[in-house]
């Protein structure tokens, strides 16, 4: 029985090393842990699911600064601002984009509620944030209209 | 890198900083055809962007292609005093990275 444990010990670690050798996982990205599954998720759901957000609660303390009308797709300003105290991530989302997750922005010590960046956005949908903060997630949703989409074909 | 890729502002108001920067980069989808080869252009962007206050972490973001090109990102901290050193360093899916450093005005 020891022995077994011990081989199936020696075989995982031989195997997380095959892997890393090979390539299939780059030192740099396990550290950075990119959250791939949550990037490349189709929907809204299940890329929450990828963060490890369950259910998130309308908040009105989450401001939204978006553009109602974006001429073009490829550049949308978009500003998160919340008065939420103890807040550990944004993320934002695109909800009609193929892969819904643009950004996730993690915020540490002295950080304050607020990120300011700029997404593509594939068609007219909702940009939606979720604000992580004190092991709840709360979510905010503003319509922006768009002429030309930004992603690609 | 030789080129400067980030452009970098911290400024303060009552002890909270706000700080800019501005990063050349693709940031390609992976989605996008080239128009003369009809072929798809690969992906390239840049997955994580961390900033830093006096060499501790304020932020870090994780990102994907839907960023727009040449991104813009602007955050917030606390605690801050004039001369303050804030740091910021990107790196990309093939590898790339930059870093530059200002100081808090």
């Amino acid at each position: 029985m020891q022995r077994r444990t011990f081989m199936k010990g020696t075989l995982a670690a031989s195997g997380v090393a095959v892997a890393v050798s090979a390539g299939l996982l780059s030192p740099r990205a396990v550290m950075a842990a990119w959250p791939k599954s949550a990037f490349e998720a189709k929907s809204v759901p299940d890329a929450l699911s990828g963060l490890g957000i369950g259910t998130t609660a309308t908040s009105g303390d989450i401001q939204i600064k978006a553009p109602d009308i974006a001429e073009n797709g490829a550049v949308v300003p978009v500003t998160v601002k919340t008065s939420i105290g103890d807040v550990s991530s944004i993320s934002i989302f695109a909800e009609k984009n193929n892969s819904p997750l643009t950004s996730n922005f993690n915020l540490k010590g002295s950080a304050q509620g607020f990120v300011a960046t700029r997404i593509k956005m594939q068609k007219t949908s909702a940009v939606i944030a979720v604000v992580k903060a004190g092991g709840k997630a709360y979510s905010a949703r503003k319509e922006v209209k768009v002429t030309i989409g930004g992603c690609g074909g | 890198m030789a080129k400067k890729t980030i452009r970098l502002r911290a400024s303060n108001k009552g002890g909270t900083a706000t700080v800019k920067a501005l990063i050349t980069h693709p940031m390609e989808t992976g989605l996008r055809k080239d128009k003369k080869t009809g072929k798809k252009v690969p992906a390239h962007f840049i997955q994580t962007v961390s900033g830093k206050h006096n060499g501790k972490d304020v932020i870090i973001a994780e990102w994907s292609g839907a960023i727009s090109k040449n991104p813009y990102l602007s955050f917030q901290f606390n605690g801050a005093n004039k001369g303050d050193t804030v740091e910021l360093s990107w790196s990309d899916n093939m590898g790339g990275s930059d870093s530059a450093s200002t100081k808090v005005r």
